[in-house]
């Protein structure tokens, strides 16, 4: 099963990061492997949709389960036609995040912000 | 680090004013201006160090290579925002309507048209080391940019002054820039106008606020020049169960304190009384 | 002729001087190009509504089509399309129209289909027509409700005032574009200044001829007549601090058609307005 963690830098020790479509990197975790890889998130650059984008790179990596503070209603829309689950992070670090999941110490995610439509041109 | 964001439906409903107010009454350590359209908080708030500045750059804008052009006129034809145009037999866009959609590039036999980035407007950090103060202005013709404030935002988060408290100035509006503005924030407070506009602003504004269920507080600016439709936003304000920060007279003095380029709390005014009062209503709102 | 009434920011008076010119011209048209805060019509409370929607096309996917090749998902600079387990998802509100992947499809699997954004409202106060372009909360852009409701007034002859969205973003440059002159609104206030600066540049930008109408006057300010004896701007009207427009006004009140003294000023500064344009007219023909 693969899990998707948006971060701030490419280091376990570093925070989950606080948006999801802007995130630099998304964090790539294999439990059957128990191995880990950072990915660029193409998406953090864009004017606009990044929240798109991002969860169709996310949906790419073939992730089961996304842990992140918030997630926005397109990028929800996107998950919502595909198995993945969303988890809520916690404060701290991705390592703690995943231990968390893990451990079944975190919930679903339930609540969708609205999105920056159209964000840049006009 | 706590963060207490000031938005108004509309401009000029003394929403600047305010921040300004607060910021010196905080001795807040770090604080923005995400009024990216109109930044006016740099007027008020004298800093001693020069800003770094960054370019900010929003989507591509298309350009055309007159030497490759076959003039064909396919590109004209599908552009769906007018931004192509002849002059004198010459093709040419116009950066303005282009929208950087890339169709005229895509439907372009001779590769003549290409997407290049396009500078929107300019990011300005002013870094002392124990206060830091980021805005931006965007270039004239840029659209209002949601990711331009979400930068400014991160700016200011970049350098750790170790404050406590942050204050930022919001974005006029409903669109997008002002949901870039709520997130992640711990207050909104909302500086309304006792006017009919203003009423209609503050119901389209609060709205917003709920989607990202974020505290939402609200105070009337020059509340003396409508005595009725202050009740009204008090009455409003109860009926939702939103918090009524206080309320802020009109005060010529105000005007003048702003003209010579100090904060309303930094002479005597009543209204700079107001504003303390609406200051601290709002930080027991943030459990200060 | 076509008057347009800007400001470089919201909140400056820009709806209270249109208003009032377009209420004192009598047989003149209000047009409320502010889309996205729309107040004009607050204050005009016309009658005999006629409502027309404006709709944008979007795409539409014929899922039975689609072959999952996601060139449409590649090309969307605005991301406004994705590709997941073989299905293709359009999101409506980042799209802007720009028709790009049902030109690139190679299956035909896109067609277009009209999306609402927005609404035009004609009606009548007095003897003004009063048209409001409308968004709806929620979209990106309201440039094509703009389009819309100038091109409603291309072909007009009566005197056509045009209140202009705040800021100096390219839906102002919209506005402006057919104006014969343009009315800057400022306050006297370092921040009206700063504001009136970026108006200044706009209509500098285009080429339009333009003036200054000062609200809000201050006895001791003299920040905007600095301004504009500086770069030669005509000062066409100045507009005192008065709680009793302030409140006629903040009722939503036409302070021109309630007080003798405001149809006065108005009405003079309809008729400076009209002299500079013919000059205008004169001087470039």
């Amino acid at each position: 099963m693969k899990i998707a963690i948006p971060a701030d830098e490419k280091i376990l020790s570093s925070d989950v990061c606080m948006s999801f479509g802007r995130a630099p990197y998304f964090y790539i975790y294999e439990t059957m492997t128990k191995m880990g890889d950072f990915i660029e998130n193409e998406a953090a650059s864009s004017p606009g949709g990044a929240g798109v984008k991002a969860a169709q790179i996310v949906v790419d990596q073939h992730a089961d389960i996304l842990i992140t503070p918030r997630c926005g209603e397109n990028a929800a829309e996107v998950f919502k036609a595909t198995p993945l689950q969303i988890y809520k992070s916690k404060n701290g670090s991705i390592a703690d995040n995943l231990d968390a999941y893990l451990n079944d110490k975190l919930s679903q995610l339930e609540n969708f912000h609205a999105g920056f439509h159209g964000v840049a041109g006009n | 680090m706590k963060q207490l964001l000031i938005l108004s439906g509309k401009g000029g409903t003394g929403k600047t004013t305010l921040a300004s107010a607060f910021i010196k009454l905080a001795q807040a350590q770090a604080y923005a201006d995400c009024d990216v359209d109109a930044p006016n908080l740099h007027l008020v708030l004298e800093e001693s160090v020069k800003p770094k500045k960054k370019d900010f750059y929003g989507m591509p804008k298309a350009e055309i290579n007159l030497l490759l052009c076959a003039k064909c006129d396919r590109c004209r034809e599908h552009c769906r925002f007018d931004a192509i145009s002849i002059k004198d037999d010459v093709y040419q866009i116009d950066p303005f309507a282009c929208e950087g959609c890339g169709v005229c590039e895509a439907v372009c036999p001779v590769r003549a048209i290409a997407l290049k980035p396009d500078i929107a407007g300019e990011l300005m950090l002013y870094d002392n080391h124990d206060t830091v103060f980021s805005t931006a202005q965007l270039k004239m013709g840029s659209g209002t940019s949601g990711m331009l404030v979400t930068e400014v935002k991160k700016a200011m988060k970049s350098v750790d002054v170790g404050a406590e408290l942050a204050i930022i100035d919001g974005s006029p509006g409903i669109g997008c820039p002002v949901i870039a503005s709520i997130s992640g924030v711990d207050l909104v407070l909302i500086v309304a106008e006792p006017s009919v506009s203003g009423i209609s602003d503050l119901e389209r504004i609060i709205k917003t606020a709920q989607v990202f269920h974020t505290k939402t507080v609200v105070c009337v600016n020059k509340y003396d020049t409508n005595l009725k439709n202050t009740e009204k936003i008090i009455d409003y304000c109860k009926r939702q169960g939103i918090p009524f920060m206080g309320k802020v007279p009109y005060d010529e003095k105000a005007v003048k304190a702003i003209n010579d380029g100090v904060t309303i709390v930094d002479i005597y005014c009543d209204a700079g009384y107001a504003a303390q009062e609406v200051f601290n209503q709002a930080m027991k709102e943030l459990n200060f | 002729m076509k008057l347009a009434v800007l400001s470089g920011k919201g909140g400056t008076g820009k709806t209270l001087v249109s208003v009032n010119l377009a209420a004192v011209a009598k047989n003149s048209i209000y047009v409320d190009c502010d889309v996205e805060e729309p107040n004009g019509h607050l204050f005009f409370k016309p009658v005999g509504i006629k409502n027309e929607t404006v709709a944008i096309k979007i795409p539409i996917v014929d899922a039975a089509l689609c072959l999952g090749c996601r060139k449409c998902v590649d090309f969307c600079k605005f991301n406004a399309l994705a590709a997941i387990v073989n299905k293709l998802i359009v999101f409506d509100d980042i799209c802007h129209s720009c028709g790009g992947c049902i030109m690139l499809c190679p299956n035909n699997a896109l067609t277009e289909k009209d999306k609402v954004i927005g609404e035009i409202n004609t009606g009548i106060s007095e003897e003004v027509k009063v048209i409001s372009g409308i968004l709806n909360t929620g979209e990106a852009s309201g440039i094509p409700i703009i389009k819309e409701v100038l091109n409603k007034i291309a072909a007009e002859e009566k005197l056509i005032l045009i209140d202009c969205p705040p800021g100096s973003a390219c839906i102002v440059m919209e506005s402006i574009k057919d104006a014969d002159y343009c009315i800057l609104v400022a306050e006297p206030t370092v921040f009206g200044l700063h504001n009136l600066k970026m108006a200044y540049e706009l209509v500098g930008l285009f080429n339009k001829p333009h003036g200054v109408v000062i609200n809000k006057t201050l006895a001791n300010s003299h920040l905007i007549e600095d301004f504009c004896d500086e770069n030669k701007i005509k000062i066409l009207s100045k507009i005192p601090y008065d709680s009793e427009l302030g409140t006629l006004n903040s009722n939503g009140e036409i302070a021109a058609r309630k007080s003798a003294v405001y149809k006065e000023l108005f009405s003079s500064l309809l008729q400076t307005v009209v002299k500079e344009v013919e000059h205008e007219t004169v001087t470039h023909s």
